[in-house]
C-alpha cells in the first residue's frame, strides 16, 4: 500500500505541476454558479434556448458561428419542427444553379448558421476595424470560459479617472488591456423573452453565456453521462482485480 | 536459435505452427514463465501502462487520421467536425489529446523508477538507452501531434521549436528552412508533421519490442537492486505480475477516465480552440506541461544558442547516465546520502517544470537557472563523485532472505551479512 501512495502521490503532484501551466497574471474572474459545472451538471435547456434569442437577436448582429450546424439546437430541446422554422428564418447562398449562377435559399437545419458578414474584411470594415470573433468555440478558447463570458458581458464600465480609451473603443473591467471594440450590447430588456423571464443584463448574460457553453460543446452532457458510468465500471472492476490480486499472491512470501 | 526445438503444446494446430515459426514458445517464454522478482513493487507496473497507453494513442490516432485533414484552410474545421459530428469523434479526440499527457505521466514516473531502483546500471544500460530514445521519440511525436489541430498554440509552439535550430551557427537557418519546407511555418510544415505524427509511433513501438527484449535478457530489476538467485525470489509472470499489473492499470485508468470525461481541456491551452492566425502572436506562448521543464532549461540560459544545447544535453545526459553512476549499488535503499539527493533532483524537475509556465523574469528566472545549475550538477558531478564517496549500507544476501526470516524491508541490514558492494 505505500508503494501505492507513492504512485498517486506522483501522479497529484504530476497533475499539480500540469495546473502550473494555467495559472497566470491578469485580472481575476469571478465564478459563477452554473447547473452545467460539475461532474452530473447538465446544460439548463431554458436558459440556452434564452441565450439562443440573445445570440440571434443581439449578436448575431456582428459574430459568425461558422462551425455550428443549425440542427446542433436539437440538443437544447428543439423538436424537428422548431429547427426547420429556425432554419427557415436564414438565407444561405447555394449554387451554382444550371444557369450557373448563385441564389439564396431558405436554410435548412444540416446548413451552419450564416455569417453576418461575408468576410474578415468586410467585417473589419463595418467595425471600426475591429474583428467580431466566431463564438462557434469562444466558451473553450478564453481563459475562464463560461465564467469569462458572463465577467466580460457584465463588465462595461465608465473608464476611472486618469484611464484615457481610445476614440471607438470601450472599457471593459475583464477584457486583456481593458480596451474592447466592442460597445456594451446587452440592455435591460434589450430582448423580450418567450418565457417571461425578466430580461436583466444579467439574466441575458448568464443565459448567452450558457448557450456559448453548449455550442462550444454539443456532446458535454453525454460526455459527462457516460464518464459517470466509466468510473463505476471501473472502480467494481478495480476492486474485483484487487481481490484477485490479494487471493493469487496469499500464497507467496514476499 | 537453430537448435532442436520441442513443443510442448497439446493443441496440434499450435504444436505444428510452432515447431515451424516457435512464436508460441516465445511468448510462452516471455509473458507466462518470464521471471520476475517477487519484491516488485507497484512502480514496476508503469512499464505495462506505458505499454497499453501506446497502444490507446495508436488506436485512437488512426480513427481520427481517418477523419482528419492535414491542410492548413481545413485542418482546425476538420477537428471540430470530429468533434461535432463524427459518432463519438469527442471520445476518439479526447482519449487521445488526454492520452499524451498520461503516457507523459506514466513514462515520468517509469523513468524515475529507473533512476531511484539504479535499474540503469549493468547490465541494463542498452535497456536503459532505448527507453531513453523512446523518451526522445515521444517528445517529437507529442510536439508534431500538438501541431495539427492547428489553433494559435499550434501554429505559435510549431513556429518558436523549429526556430530554435536556427540557433545554430551557418547550418543553421537552412536547417530551419528545410524542415519548415518554405520560409514560414505553413502548409507544407503540417503536412510533414502529420506524416510523422503517423509514421513515429510505430517507430516508437519498435524500440518497445527491442526494450523489451533487452529487458528479458537482463530480467527485472526490483527494488532491493540485487539480482534473483533463483525461482525461490522470483515468480512467473503470468498471473502474478499480469494480475497485480492489471490492477494497477485499472486504478489508471480512473484517473485518466476523469481528465477524459470531466476536464478534457484542462492539460490544454484556450487558445488552442483559436484557429491559427500568423499575423496575431498570443501573449504567452507556453508549450505542453510535459515539456515545461525542458522549456525552463532553455530560457534559463541567457544565450540562445547556449540554452538549445542546454535543452538538448538534460535528455543527452540521461544516455550517459550508466557510466556517470560509479556506484555499483543499485538501489536508492542502500544508498543513504543519494536517496536525499534524488528527491532533490525530483523537486528540482517540479520546480523547473513550474518556473517554465511562468514569464523568463525576475525570480522565476533566477529560480530557473538555479534548477537547471543543479540538474546538470546532479548528473554530472553529483553522482560520479558520490559513487566514489558513499558509504552503501549492507545489501542483503538474497532477495527472499530478507523476507522469509520474517523481517521487513527495514530488518534487511540486521539479518544480511555484511557484504562488499555489489
Amino acid at each position: 500500500m505505500r508503494a501505492l501512495k507513492t504512485v498517486l502521490l506522483s501522479a497529484a503532484v504530476a497533475l499539480g505541476l500540469a495546473g502550473a501551466a494555467h495559472a497566470s497574471e491578469g485580472v481575476h474572474i469571478p465564478t459563477q454558479d452554473w447547473p452545467h459545472s460539475g461532474i452530473f451538471g447538465t446544460i439548463d435547456q431554458a436558459s440556452a434556448q434564452r441565450g439562443f434569442q440573445v445570440y440571434k437577436e443581439v449578436c448575431a448582429a456582428c459574430h459568425s458561428m461558422k462551425l455550428v450546424p443549425i440542427r446542433t439546437l436539437s440538443g437544447i430541446g428543439y423538436n424537428e419542427e422548431q429547427l426547420k422554422a429556425i432554419a427557415a428564418g436564414y438565407e444561405v447562398q447555394a449554387g451554382p444553379n444550371d444557369a450557373g449562377e448563385m441564389f439564396m435559399r431558405p436554410a435548412i437545419p444540416a446548413d451552419r448558421f450564416p455569417s453576418p458578414f461575408a468576410n474578415d474584411q468586410a467585417a473589419r470594415a463595418s467595425n471600426n476595424g475591429a474583428l467580431p470573433p466566431d463564438l462557434s468555440l469562444m466558451a473553450k478558447a478564453r481563459k475562464g470560459g463560461e465564467d469569462y463570458l458572463y465577467a466580460f458581458l457584465t463588465g462595461f464600465r465608465e473608464p476611472p479617472d486618469g484611464v484615457t480609451v481610445m476614440d471607438g473603443m470601450y472599457y471593459n473591467e475583464y477584457f486583456p488591456g481593458h480596451q474592447v471594440g466592442m460597445p456594451n450590447i446587452l440592455n435591460p430588456d434589450g430582448v423580450t423573452f418567450a418565457d417571461g423571464t425578466k430580461a436583466t443584463v444579467e439574466q441575458q448574460a448568464h443565459d448567452v453565456a450558457t448557450f456559448l457553453t453548449f455550442v462550444a460543446e454539443p456532446h458535454m452532457d453525454a460526455r459527462k453521462q457516460m464518464g459517470v458510468k466509466v468510473i463505476l465500471f471501473l472502480i467494481v472492476l478495480a476492486g474485483l482485480m484487487y481481490a484477485t490480486k490479494r487471493q493469487l499472491w496469499s500464497s507467496v512470501k514476499h | 536459435m537453430a537448435q532442436a526445438h520441442t513443443p510442448k503444446f497439446s493443441n496440434p494446430v499450435v504444436t505444428w505452427i510452432d515447431s515451424r515459426l516457435p512464436i508460441f514458445t516465445m511468448l510462452n517464454h516471455e509473458y507466462n514463465e518470464y521471471p520476475m522478482p517477487k519484491n516488485v513493487n507497484y512502480l514496476w507496473a508503469f512499464g505495462a501502462m506505458a505499454g497499453m497507453m501506446l497502444v490507446i494513442m495508436i488506436a485512437t490516432g488512426l480513427f481520427l487520421a481517418m477523419q482528419y485533414t492535414a491542410n492548413t484552410h481545413m485542418a482546425f474545421e476538420s477537428v471540430e467536425r470530429i468533434m461535432r459530428d463524427v459518432n463519438f469523434g469527442w471520445l476518439l479526440r479526447y482519449v487521445h489529446a488526454n492520452g499524451a499527457s498520461m503516457f507523459f505521466i506514466v513514462v515520468f514516473i517509469h523513468l524515475f523508477r529507473g533512476l531511484y531502483y539504479g535499474s540503469y546500471k549493468a547490465p541494463r544500460e542498452i535497456l536503459w538507452i532505448l527507453g531513453v530514445v523512446i523518451l526522445l521519440l515521444m517528445m517529437a511525436t507529442a510536439f508534431m501531434g500538438y501541431v495539427l489541430p492547428w489553433g494559435q498554440m499550434s501554429f505559435w509552439g510549431a513556429t518558436v521549436i523549429t526556430n530554435l535550430f536556427s540557433a545554430f551557427p551557418i547550418v543553421g537557418d537552412p536547417i530551419v528552412t528545410w524542415l519548415w519546407g518554405g520560409f514560414s511555418v505553413d502548409n507544407p510544415t503540417l503536412n510533414r508533421f502529420f506524416a510523422l505524427h503517423f509514421l513515429l509511433p510505430f517507430v516508437i513501438f519498435a524500440v518497445v519490442i527491442l526494450h523489451v527484449a533487452a529487458l528479458h535478457i537482463s530480467g527485472s530489476n526490483n527494488p532491493l537492486g540485487i539480482d534473483a538467485k533463483g525461482p525461490q525470489d522470483t515468480v512467473p509472470f503470468n498471473p502474478y505480475v499480469t494480475v497485480k499489473d492489471g490492477f494497477a492499470i485499472v486504478v489508471f485508468l480512473i484517473l485518466y477516465a476523469a481528465f477524459v470525461f470531466f476536464a478534457p481541456n484542462y492539460l490544454g491551452h484556450p487558445d488552442n480552440y483559436i484557429p491559427a492566425n500568423p499575423l496575431v502572436t498570443p501573449a504567452h506562448i507556453v508549450p505542453e506541461w510535459y515539456f515545461l521543464p525542458f522549456y525552463a532549461i532553455l530560457r534559463a540560459i541567457p544565450d540562445k544558442l547556449g540554452g538549445v544545447l542546454a535543452m538538448f544535453g538534460a535528455i543527452a545526459v540521461l544516455f550517459v547516465l550508466p557510466w556517470l553512476d560509479t556506484s555499483r549499488v543499485r538501489s536508492c535503499k542502500f544508498r543513504p546520502i543519494y536517496r536525499q539527493f534524488f528527491w532533490v533532483l525530483v523537486l528540482c524537475v517540479l520546480v523547473l517544470g513550474y518556473a517554465g509556465a511562468q514569464p523568463a523574469e525576475g525570480a522565476w528566472l533566477l529560480i530557473a537557472r538555479i534548477g537547471t545549475f543543479y540538474y546538470f550538477f546532479h548528473f554530472l558531478v553529483l553522482l560520479p563523485v558520490l559513487g566514489k564517496m558513499e558509504r552503501p549500507l549492507p545489501l542483503p544476501v538474497s532477495i527472499s532472505e530478507p523476507v522469509l526470516k520474517g523481517g521487513g524491508r527495514v530488518a534487511a541490514g540486521a539479518h544480511a551479512k555484511p557484504m562488499e558492494k555489489a
